[in-house]
């Protein structure tokens, strides 16, 4: 007998690290999305019923493996092509008998075929997200909604039409080839990235589940950094998300209210953490194949081993910033170069690196809120009232609404 | 497995463009046809007349018709031909389209309902 408590953690630990290759393993046999999921969660049942009697078996992952496996080839039996389906079985299942451990050549990796084909470009970004979330970590389908803010009607609708997408369109399962893999890895960084932004910049007044998802993110992307080590991109996003988490604690006052770069508490900083993802970015940069992910977070980095704002090695910050422009020239990145150049060179020179980008980026709040504060460095106390004013207009964040009510108090 | 590609551009774009040019485009088209069908990957497909030409009937709820002169959509984007492609899946007709030799146009990817 196993104590129960045990088997939970236990079960809850494998099922972190193997859901997403189980489920894998069975959408390539089964080439059915849903049977695949609804075989892991039978096993994972049957798991804490038999782990609890005989003991936590020596390899959890192939003990879920070898039942979800049984259980398939019971659904099999009923299908008019169950033959042709089980011969590819019985290789499975020499396969899947070597030790979980080893994640194989690239290719084979159902874990990367899973990611792969829910970030397919052909599924929209929100099917993207629904998706991976669901599917590669396992969320529960309310626990995505939450995550969201959305119903979980919505959610569940998203999954079914994506699912069903991929089985009518015939979206293939597979990781893509040479030629087609940096478009494609692109897609799944920027959901990664996406579902990371989605749960660090939630404020602390936000569910659980939403500020979760900032670590859901991280571990799917340390996930994809195991499968594809060379991949300077996914190891410079990996480090650029643990330089945001290694600093999370200080981004909150006690109240919840948002506390900006230059006002935190550098002491609440978790250097270790900080230490390990510059190491990170180094082996990034040693691939020598740099990419705005590299670029981002070697900005953070700069930023993390400065030990306050004023002591900031602007110049680095602004040389970092024109780099990325050049590979990433989006108005946000070039609005990020203006208040990096603020520091270096002062606000009228960050302003009139503003002016150009004043159309494309009316929407954006961030912008009125960087002008206002640029205005009143600059002592236009009424043209920084007016642009803060806009920035209130255009967020509905309660901690950012905060910040921007405060300045303009 | 069989896909529709729907071919629409912007018609604005033909007559911009001087006569030279257009023989040049249609050259290269007529190549790229030519190639992905003897490569096996489009099977069927023709070029459309000009918007102009297009008549749509409507059907309504009660069964009662209306004919009307032109597309049924409105909008810059027209079709202006369609390719029924035969290829392993979604990724091999989007290589397809993708290759499409016509900048400005819009291409629309549709599996094909093949029922028994």
């Amino acid at each position: 007998m196993a104590d129960r408590a045990d088997v939970d953690a236990r079960l809850a630990e494998v099922l972190r690290e193997e859901r997403s290759r189980l489920v894998g393993a069975l959408v390539r046999i089964l080439d059915d999305w849903d049977v695949a999921e609804e075989l892991v969660q039978d096993a994972a049942v049957a798991a804490l019923e038999h782990w609890a009697v005989d003991g936590i078996p020596h390899n959890p992952g192939a003990w879920l493996m070898t039942t979800a496996r049984r259980r398939a080839v019971d659904r099999l039996r009923r299908r008019a092509r169950y033959r042709e389906r089980m011969a590819l079985l019985t290789a499975e299942a020499r396969e899947m008998d070597r030790p979980a451990a080893t994640d194989g050549p690239l290719g084979a990796d159902d874990r990367l075929r899973l990611l792969f084909t829910c970030c397919h470009p052909a599924l929209n970004r929100e099917a993207q997200v629904a998706l991976t979330l669901r599917t590669v970590a396992g969320l529960e389908t309310a626990a995505v909604a939450r995550a969201f803010i959305v119903p979980e009607a919505t959610i569940a609708q998203r999954l079914v039409r994506a699912k069903r997408k991929i089985r009518d369109a015939r979206i293939p399962y597979r990781v893509p080839d040479d030629a087609e893999l940096p478009a494609r890895l692109g897609e799944v960084l920027s959901v990664l990235y996406l579902v990371f932004n989605e749960g660090y910049l939630a404020s602390s007044g936000e569910s659980a589940e939403r500020r979760d998802l900032a670590r859901d993110a991280e571990w799917l992307t340390s996930l994809v950094a195991r499968l594809m080590p060379d991949e300077p991109e996914v190891l410079g996003l990996l480090a650029l998300m643990r330089l945001h988490l290694a600093r999370a604690d200080a981004r909150f006052g006690p109240d919840g209210s948002l506390v900006l770069l230059p006002d935190q508490d550098r002491s609440r900083w978790d250097a270790a953490a900080i230490g390990a993802s510059i190491e990170l970015l180094a082996r990034a940069e040693r691939i020598r194949r740099p990419g705005p992910y590299q670029l981002q977070a070697a900005i953070v980095a700069i930023h993390a081993l400065a030990p306050s704002w004023d002591a900031t090695p602007w110049a680095a910050v602004v040389a970092a910033y024109d780099a990325l422009v050049r590979i990433q020239p989006t108005p946000v990145v070039q609005l990020n170069r203006a208040l990096a150049l603020a520091e270096r060179d002062g606000p009228a020179a960050a302003l009139n690196a503003l002016a150009p980008l004043a159309e494309r980026l009316d929407g954006y709040h961030l912008f009125h809120a960087a002008r206002g504060e640029l205005l009143r460095r600059a002592g236009d106390a009424d043209a920084a009232r007016e642009a803060n004013r806009r920035a209130l207009e255009l967020t509905s964040n309660p901690a950012e609404r905060r910040l921007i009510q405060e300045r303009l108090a | 497995m069989k896909y529709m590609m729907l071919i629409a551009g912007d018609e604005d774009l033909w007559a911009g463009r001087s006569a030279d040019e257009n023989a040049a485009l249609y050259e290269r088209i007529g190549r790229w046809w030519g190639e992905e069908s003897a490569a096996g990957r489009i099977i069927d497909g023709h070029e459309l007349e000009p918007s102009p030409t297009a008549t749509t009937v409507r059907i309504a709820l009660d069964g009662s018709t209306t004919v009307t002169d032109g597309p049924f959509i409105e909008g810059k984007e027209l079709i202006g031909g369609f390719g029924v492609l035969e290829v392993a899946d979604l990724d091999a007709a989007l290589k397809v389209a993708a290759s499409w030799p016509v900048p400005g146009d819009v291409l629309e990817i549709r599996p094909i309902v093949e029922r028994g």
